[in-house]
């Protein structure tokens, strides 16, 4: 006799048998701790109480769990948008053309940690970091190097950058301007988050309230004068790759947006001018249908946020769109060609999530930055998933899976419980003044960090199936020539400059930031009068004051 | 420096600019459960922060995690002032991504460790035990 529902077919059909044949763990969890049963069956989404018309829906329609585009990848695929930028601006160009040769659709710049951090390459502090992790930018001669016979108006570029956001965004504006393309015709992303560099990633400069202000100073800017250009990207992935769940990366990231969203309304914006232009970016890590219902939970909360909570109007408001970039964490050092398999996967998932853009890892990268033939492999992997696996030719293919839908459910479930604790310690700000977040990220990854060293998750090549191997060859060094030049080329500049207009500019911004003026524009004078990165952010920083880390662990 | 009834003492730092701080972390919660009296620096430590925090708190090792690249430029400087202040017996390790070839280098200017990607923390614990106990012997 078939069995007449789930509980009898756990009792009758799977026990017997499992007492026979015993299972390989005790528990099954997904990387967020939620239990996962042996099956899903239609019963569990009707004890969950799914309705289709009012959780999912169709593509293109509220709430948009099943995607944002009517017809998501079978117009246009993904953008495929690898992250690069080291040694010099003059070598990160090459790199970015090779890129663009090689079919790339659009750019991502890694800066350095200085430029990132807002001191220039002469900086003491810069000593060592000048070029390392990305491109050094100190001024506007740099920028124009960066993209020199790169049509700005054809190609959209992604800026990881925060603390310095609204800088770059200037120096981004007056290279346009210096190839001719109005601020009106360019399009890209800045990073711009920065609550998520207090929790996770450190890239902050000054505090989190005055940093606020900047935020909203490009939304603001943005709204009235570069209407194609992402004015955040408010970003779950260094969040999770510091150690947060799936769960944590949801609710962390939808608090740090509405703490964004609300100081918008606070200085008087509607959220429908700035709504549209929010976006987001989360990692694809290892755990594939987790990470697919993540996407898709993503989306859904994001859509009611939007309507219910701040009310907004437009659908464009409501829509999430997304970057992912696969999990730079999960490479191992240990048999470095498994990374490309781990990266296909995780990539995988997050085109079955409906990604608007994607990063792909490489296999050399827990050593060092890319090789020119890793990140060739990166795009290749992303080629073949978009015009060989045939994963792009229709709109969400599981959704209505029963496991699928019940994790997407849950995800968002847990997921709000935990935005309900952080509005209750009166929002994202105040949680981290208190280290909430930065407390529980810190207790997931050193919980992670215990099961991989008893062996209770698997980690191929590290804790179980290991050899002896040489080390990998071929590895990117950075040239340290690079930093030199960079120093010599800042000296150029400051000595070729109108002293007395940077100084002018200089003083105008400092006026401003006193004020409760839109900085934006005074930045812009700024960087067109050739003032650098780190005297701007010298300014903010005596204006501001200067963000101070924590201790804890 | 260590005698028997002290536990030991480790400052974890992250020097540079670098504020990738997980791998720090973990470590620093891995010694402190092994019985280890351990002091954080946070993230953006300057060599002179280092060398000083490491002097006030009478450490017997000192742990960095660098995954930057920078690690070339910023280590020798380090190791340079803690051999001016006269606190050569510190114990030194270091990890976060370096490369094979830069290990032998970083020995030899008094490093007496680097700890590569995938390093237990129960194998850090035992060696910083083991080399505290070896050189309170010397």
């Amino acid at each position: 006799m078939p069995s007449k529902d789930k509980k009898q077919w756990l009792r009758d059909t799977l026990e017997p048998s499992v007492k026979k044949f015993p299972e390989r763990r005790e528990k099954f969890q997904t990387d967020s701790g939620l239990n996962i049963d042996p099956l899903y069956s239609p019963e569990d989404l009707q004890a969950q109480g799914l309705d289709y018309d009012k959780d999912l829906g169709y593509p293109g329609e509220y709430p948009y769990t099943r995607g944002v585009q009517p017809n998501t990848y079978r117009g246009r695929v993904w953008t495929m948008r690898q992250y690069s930028g080291y040694g010099s601006a003059a070598e990160t160009n090459e790199r970015f053309r090779y890129l663009l040769e090689q079919g790339q659709t659009g750019l991502s710049i890694a800066f350095d940690l200085p430029t990132q951090i807002g001191y220039d390459s002469d900086h003491l502090l810069a000593k060592g970091e000048v070029g390392k992790v990305g491109v050094p930018i100190c001024s506007l001669v740099d920028m124009e190097t960066l993209f020199e016979g790169i049509p700005m108006d054809k190609v959209s570029t992604s800026m990881t950058i925060n603390a310095t956001a609204s800088l770059l965004l200037c120096f981004y504006i007056a290279a346009a301007r210096k190839q001719g393309v109005s601020q009106d015709q360019i399009s890209g992303t800045v990073q711009n988050d920065i609550l998520k560099e207090y929790i996770a990633r450190g890239t902050y400069a000054y505090p989190p309230r005055p940093s606020m202000r900047l935020v909203v100073d490009v939304f603001k800017y943005c709204a009235e004068n570069v209407p194609r250009w992402n004015t955040i990207s408010i970003s779950g992935y260094h969040m999770r790759e510091a150690g947060a769940t799936a769960v944590q990366e949801l609710a962390f990231t939808f608090a740090n947006a509405i703490a964004y969203v609300q100081q918008a309304l606070d200085a008087g914006l509607d959220i429908d001018d700035f709504g549209p232009r929010l976006s987001f970016f989360f990692v694809a890590q290892n755990n594939l249908f987790e990470e697919v219902a993540k996407f898709r939970a993503a989306r859904r909360m994001w859509a009611r946020i939007m309507k219910e909570r701040f009310g907004a109007k437009d659908p464009r408001s409501m829509m999430l769109r997304f970057h992912t970039q696969t999990a730079g964490v999960s490479l191992t050092a240990q048999q470095p060609d498994n990374n490309l398999i781990r990266c296909t996967i995780q990539a995988l998932s997050a085109i079955l999530g409906g990604s608007q853009s994607l990063h792909v890892n490489s296999r050399d990268e827990a050593l060092a930055l890319p090789s020119e033939d890793s990140v060739q492999l990166s795009l290749r992997t992303q080629q073949i998933l978009a015009f060989e696996s045939g994963v792009s030719d229709v709109v969400d293919p599981l959704g209505g899976s029963y496991y699928i839908e019940s994790l997407t459910n849950e995800l968002e479930a847990k997921a709000l419980d935990y935005i309900k604790r952080i509005d209750d310690l009166g929002g994202s700000v105040e949680a981290i003044e208190q280290g909430f977040q930065v407390r529980e990220i810190g207790d997931a990854a050193y919980k992670h960090g215990q099961e991989v060293e008893s062996g209770d998750r698997t980690i191929v090549g590290v804790n179980r199936f290991t050899t002896e191997e040489p080390p990998i060859e071929g590895l990117l060094r950075v040239d340290e020539e690079a930093a030199l030049i960079q120093i010599e080329r800042l000296a150029k500049l400051r000595k070729d400059r109108d002293d007395g207009k940077v100084k002018a500019a200089l003083k105008e911004l400092e006026r401003v930031a006193r004020t409760e003026e839109n900085t934006v524009p005074a930045i812009l004078e700024c960087v067109e009068n050739y003032c650098t990165l780190g005297e701007i952010c010298q300014i903010f920083r005596g204006v501001f004051g200067e963000h101070q880390g924590a201790f804890t662990f | 420096m260590q005698d028997n009834d002290r536990p030991i003492r480790v400052l974890v730092a992250k020097p540079g600019l670098d504020g990738h701080d997980r791998g720090a972390k973990v470590i620093a919660r891995a010694l402190r459960d092994a019985g280890m009296e351990v002091i954080y620096t946070g993230i953006r430590q300057s060599p002179q922060m280092i060398t000083q925090a490491a002097a006030q708190e009478d450490v017997d090792v000192i742990g960095m995690s660098i995954l930057s690249g920078a690690h070339l430029e910023i280590l020798p400087e380090i190791m340079g002032l803690l051999r001016d202040q006269g606190m050569d017996d510190v114990i030194v390790v270091v990890g976060g991504i370096i490369p094979e070839v830069d290990r032998q280098p970083l020995k030899d200017m008094g490093i007496s460790e680097v700890f590569g990607p995938g390093t237990t923390t129960g194998s850090i614990v035992e060696y910083i035990q083991e080399t505290v106990k070896n050189r309170a012997r010397d």
